[in-house]
């Protein structure tokens, strides 16, 4: 049983939705439907599993579907059809009060623009989540003070959102989802926001985080290398249907259609691409003797941190695992085989 | 379906109105002896006839006449409400001893505009100056403000949560907008008189006018204002679980309160107006004074009321402003620094 399961849920946008599922039903495209019924089709039949402890990254551009699927996981907005189960729970089957519940322990959410609240204090913000839940005012400042440590704001927890940088207060953002200590965290283009520097500071604290605290994270956002780094799976939707899902590896070797290619076209695959993806098993290497110049390699490192040593040389590499002993081998032909072909 | 329904309606309504016409027809004194004189003589054509007329003013004294007879009680209890609350604040503001009046609306002033000096002192002095433009002032200030207070407390305690209903309902607004637009473009003397015949000549339907000339801004802008929240916020409260009594006291009405309080000052303004138009119906206070003036052809005495006034107006309206303005620099205090 996966953490999350969405399944074949389609959501349309309009007066009557209920009327026009059949037809977004039987395949009309969004266009079609548009123009004949004046409906939009936020998503189409779109199933994910998303597994315990993983983060998972939703992407596509602006219009895709991907922050409407999000919201549907904790229900800011209802499907049109389909149901979701998040831990055995079908949240479709909820009353209001069970779903409030649902919110208050299980889930939490970062949002794009943060989303704070402007009248009040860091701290006030932080706590917010245990504030609805009716906790005593000394353990949330406790609690909220943690959060606050944890994502390296000590020292701003009496100001106003307002006071801070953009950075700071999606931090601000971060520590109140991670206050009410849920264990599925949803992230909605968190750090899209962000001008470059802050946002790949953020991504590695959020990693930093995550290597401790192993949430269940889904990550939203349109920037492809944003989600190599951050994605166990990466989820691409497009025009509201679900294009491909898979590791970060197989997103970047076997693009599922042409969409997916212009996407991964201009990705820089060295920091992506893993020793042992591309080498070649050493029961299938066949000119084992013929370099004497040799390096061993760890499988888990990144092609751009040995590609200086090879390239345009006759070097040989060996990938060896956690124990050393070699799983295979990499030269000249395996690179270019795996960085040109597209 | 939808088609036939909106025919139905238009047919309707059709044909209530050629029951009007025959209605209005019958029952006029003034018609020609038999119909088929209309057929004969056109002259009707060319002036308004006398028998086309709808006889509404005959039903709306019966219906308000039969309001008096079974209902008096309701309003007399209304009135007698009204009544005790005003003459309780007018009687502890007038038996005050003025400088203390005037320390205690400048004190007032001071908290609200969060410990202006500047502000403080020039609501104290539009204060004194009102006494002090003709000692007859003072009190007819004070009968003035307390009548206005009282349309206040009422404008708050309904029009408050009406805006709230309204921000949370499409439905309800789209049924409360035209009854808002209704009250604030019906001229404040056709109210005035109804006014009269359920409560009697004096404060209390100056009061009830008041009320309805001022409360429309109010419960326009608290529903604009609680609309005006940014969405990713009140997502946010969502997301968290907060149920709705939490999202509304904790989070909505903090952030819409800078707009709830351009509506208070908006409706203590036009309530002030409204007050001043009321002393044509017999409430006295400083319009009183204006009308006096006019009457006599004593523009001094008119000219001096009217300064009253606005003063009056002025100390009112820094009090209130001052408030929404700290309000409004607690929410956003970034971009009070960029001015």
């Amino acid at each position: 049983m996966s953490k999350i399961e969405i399944n074949n849920i389609y959501k349309i946008f309009g007066n009557e939705p209920q009327s026009v599922l059949p037809m977004v039903q039987d395949g009309a495209t969004k266009e079609e439907v548009l123009e004949k019924t004046g409906h939009t089709v936020g998503l189409d039949n779109v199933s994910i599993k998303i597994e315990e402890g993983e983060t998972f990254v939703c992407m596509g551009l602006s219009g895709s579907g991907k922050s409407t699927l999000i919201r549907h996981i904790n229900r800011l907005i209802d499907p049109t059809s389909g149901d979701i189960q998040v831990d055995g729970l079908n949240v479709m089957n909820c009353n209001p009060k069970e779903l409030i519940d649902f919110r208050r322990h299980s889930i939490s959410m970062v949002f794009q623009r943060f989303g704070l609240f402007p009248h009040k204090t860091v701290m006030q913000n932080v706590g917010y989540g245990l504030e609805v839940q009716g906790i005593k005012k000394d353990e949330i400042n406790i609690r909220a003070m943690e959060k606050i440590e944890a994502v390296g704001l000590t020292g701003f927890e009496h100001q106003y959102p307002s006071q801070l940088s953009g950075g700071m207060q999606q931090r601000v953002g971060l520590a109140r989802a991670l206050a009410t200590d849920a264990d599925i965290m949803l992230m909605d283009e968190a750090f899209s926001a962000l001008d470059p520097l802050i946002r790949s500071d953020m991504q590695k604290q959020l990693m930093d985080l995550q290597a401790k605290l192993k949430k269940t994270i889904v990550f939203i956002t349109h920037d492809l290398d944003e989600s190599l780094k951050l994605g166990d799976h990466i989820a691409i939707l497009n025009a509201g249907k679900l294009v491909q899902v898979g590791t970060p590896v197989e997103i970047i070797m076997n693009p599922a259609d042409d969409y997916v290619k212009a996407f991964v076209k201009d990705v820089n695959r060295t920091k992506v691409i893993k020793a042992k993806v591309i080498m070649t098993p050493s029961n299938q290497f066949k000119d084992k003797d013929k370099s004497n110049n040799r390096i061993k390699i760890n499988e888990e490192q990144f092609l751009e941190e040995f590609l200086s040593k090879i390239v345009c040389s006759d070097t040989t590499v060996e990938v060896v695992d956690k124990k050393g002993d070699i799983k295979g081998y990499i030269t000249n032909k395996e690179l270019e085989t795996s960085l040109i072909k597209s | 379906m939808k088609k036939n329904k909106k025919l139905y309606v238009n047919l309707g309504l059709l044909s209530f109105f050629i029951w009007l016409l025959i209605f209005s027809y019958n029952s006029s004194k003034r018609k020609p002896e038999h119909v088929s004189e209309l057929l004969n003589d056109f002259s009707w054509l060319r002036q308004w006839p006398k028998w086309l007329d709808l006889p509404l003013m005959k039903y709306i004294n019966i219906v308000f006449k039969k309001l008096n007879e079974t209902y008096g009680w309701i309003f007399e209890a209304i009135n007698n409400f009204l009544l005790w609350q005003l003459m309780t604040l007018k009687n502890f503001l007038i038996l005050a001893p003025w400088p203390i009046v005037v320390l205690g609306v400048a004190a007032i002033a001071y908290f609200a505009s969060g410990k202006k000096v500047g502000t403080t002192v020039f609501v104290g002095f539009c204060t004194f100056f009102i006494g002090f433009l003709h000692p007859v002032f003072w009190s007819k200030a004070i009968e003035t403000t307390s009548i206005m207070l009282i349309s206040i407390f009422l404008c708050i305690t309904f029009g408050i949560p009406v805006g709230i209903l309204m921000s949370r309902s499409e439905r309800i607004r789209d049924k409360i907008l035209p009854v808002l637009d209704l009250m604030q473009t019906i001229p404040a003397f056709v109210y005035l008189i109804p006014g009269i015949m359920l409560f009697g000549l004096g404060a209390v339907p100056a009061i009830i006018a008041t009320f309805i000339y001022a409360v429309p801004p109010l419960v326009r802008l608290t529903d604009l204002g609680i609309r005006l929240v940014d969405k990713e916020v009140t997502e946010a409260a969502d997301a968290f679980g907060a149920d709705q009594k939490q999202k509304l006291f904790g989070v909505q009405l903090p952030l819409a309160l800078p707009n709830i309080m351009q509506g208070i000052n908006q409706a203590t303004m036009m309530a002030l107006a409204m007050v001043v138009i009321a002393s044509m119906i017999g409430t006295r206070g400083l319009g009183d004074e204006v009308l006096l003036g006019l009457q006599q052809l004593n523009v001094g005495r008119a000219a001096e009321a009217g300064i009253a006034i606005v003063l009056l107006a002025i100390v009112l309206d820094r009090i209130t402003q001052s408030y929404g303005e700290r309000l409004q620099a607690r929410n956003m205090p970034i971009k009070k620094e960029k001015k």
